[in-house]
């Protein structure tokens, strides 16, 4: 799994790329409230803003963390947006992406890394 | 900046892991580990505490409370006069445009009125009070007591395990009562649109008391964010978001609070800042009124988004001065201004998120029924 300083989990599944936010995100949104999703079949560039996540206290966004094309999205948050607070890491994830550029992955941070960069 | 400053429970906001933030000069709790959405849902269901001691506490005294009063009544446009002893009442400081200066919670104490403001607007009000009261009336600032405001429909069995005289209480009204061995002045009111309790406890008493209601299975600690979105639903104004020196009680839909006998043809008509304003507006109406709004999609509107009639085009009709996600409501809910013509309940408006309008109708607050016990 691999982490970027915008808080997200990049995690690679055959040829796809799934993304969601990390423990230490959802800790600090608070309860998220809302999530707008972008739609399958996007091509997105890097840092293009691609999700919204209202939480009680504000909104944010969410990066695309590599440029590819958006696959597919978990449309369940929509429903449910506080999985974003039960389970970050698992049912939570935001979208698949299809990277056009496999190797823009090595510039993200692996766990420890991670770990150290939120101290 | 100056350096913040704390109230009495910082410890215990600390020990009971809250996080805490920089509001109106002090460091408060936002929330505490329970969450924002928890909080606000306990309070609704149970009961909730909050540390609201950064709020200024003020006593008038004069030689009678009909002296004092009458004197009081210079500054805001309601009846003090006609508050009768050990009943409190919501009020403002006018400005003389017609503006609000600050809202207020006054009671009359048989010899003083207390006078509860804001944090932010305090130093100004204490400083207001006293250029235009004294020196017939001593304006005494409140230094040694923390104010704590126990609120939801459990309040009352818990705080009556302590004093059980609170149960007797009516909405509004106020005594002085023993709890844990110390004299609490207590008003049954706060600020989330449930019945509750606002109790002044002296300083060193303040966290033995908060002990004592935390150690009850239905009280929770409660921060400034449940705080926010209590009030946001129950259609309450926070001062300098929806009501501020630029927006008069006409337009802030609070001529409620304006009683008969202050308004035009009543006995102590005027006689307050911005009187001819304020009542000409009543008598002529305002180009911009407050109403609550409600999003009809699932995605919050926060203070600034603009609002629109058409779903394209055109120049904003009003903005939002209060929004975020209604926990009870379990949706997005804010109030604004918006223009009058288009104040009417029902009115089918658009507010715009992130460049895209999204439907918002007008609609009635509170957004969620008062549980006062009248």
């Amino acid at each position: 799994m691999k982490f970027t300083e915008e808080h997200e989990w990049l995690r690679v599944e055959d040829d796809v790329v799934v993304v969601g936010i990390t423990e230490h995100a959802s800790e600090q949104l608070g309860d998220v409230v809302f999530i707008e999703l972008p739609e399958e079949g996007t091509e997105v560039s890097k840092d293009d803003e691609v999700c919204v996540i209202e939480s009680v206290k504000a909104a944010s966004d969410i990066l695309a963390p590599l440029d590819g094309e958006i696959v597919e999205v978990n449309a369940a948050l929509v429903e449910d947006p506080g999985k974003v607070n039960e389970d970050p890491l698992g049912d939570a994830w935001f979208f698949k992406m299809k990277p056009a550029d496999a190797s823009q992955m090595d510039d993200y941070m692996d766990e420890a890394a991670y770990k150290d960069f939120v101290g | 900046m100056d350096a913040l400053q704390r109230t009495p429970l910082y410890d215990l906001h600390l020990e009971l892991g809250a996080k805490m933030v920089p509001f109106a000069g002090y460091e408060m709790p936002v929330q505490y580990p329970l969450g924002v959405m928890k909080e606000h849902l306990h309070t609704r269901a149970e009961a909730g505490l909050f540390d609201v001691s950064h709020m200024g506490q003020v006593i008038l005294r004069g030689e009678s409370l009909e002296a004092i009063a009458k004197a009081f009544e210079g500054l805001v446009p309601v009846d003090v006069l006609g508050l009768d002893t050990g009943r409190q009442r919501y009020g403002f400081f006018t400005n003389d445009t017609g503006g609000i200066e600050d809202d207020l919670m006054f009671a009359n104490r048989g010899d003083h009125l207390f006078v509860v403001v804001n944090a932010a607007c305090k130093a100004a009000d204490i400083a207001r009070m006293k250029a235009a009261l004294e020196p017939g009336i001593t304006v005494e600032t409140i230094t040694d007591r923390a104010l704590v405001a126990l609120q939801g429909p459990q309040a009352e069995a818990a705080l009556s395990r302590l004093a059980p005289e609170i149960a007797e209480m009516r909405f509004m009204d106020v005594a002085t009562v023993e709890i844990l061995g110390v004299d609490c002045w207590v008003s049954r009111s706060g600020y989330t649109g449930e019945d509750g309790f606002e109790i002044s406890v002296p300083d060193g008493s303040a966290e033995a008391l908060c002990r004592a209601l935390l150690e009850m299975e239905e009280v929770e600690a409660i921060g400034l964010g449940a705080r926010d979105s209590l009030r946001l639903e129950a259609g309450l104004c926070l001062y300098g978001n929806d009501i501020d020196a630029g927006t008069s009680p006409v337009e802030a839909a609070l001529t409620w609070a304006i009683q008969k006998v202050r308004r035009t043809g009543g006995a102590r008509a005027g006689g307050f800042p911005g009187a001819e304003a304020i009542l000409g507006q009543m008598a002529e109406g305002v180009a911009r009124k407050r109403v609550g709004l409600l999003p009809e999609g699932r995605a919050p509107m926060r203070g600034g988004t603009e609002i629109y009639a058409s779903d394209e085009g055109g120049a904003p009709i009003g903005t939002v001065t209060s929004g975020g996600f209604g926990p009870s409501v379990n949706g997005p809910v804010a109030m604004g201004y918006v223009s009058a013509e288009y104040a009417s309940k029902d009115s089918e408006l658009f507010g715009e998120v992130r460049g895209k309008r999204m439907p918002v109708k007008v609609v009635r607050l509170p957004f969620v029924p008062a549980g006062f016990k009248r």
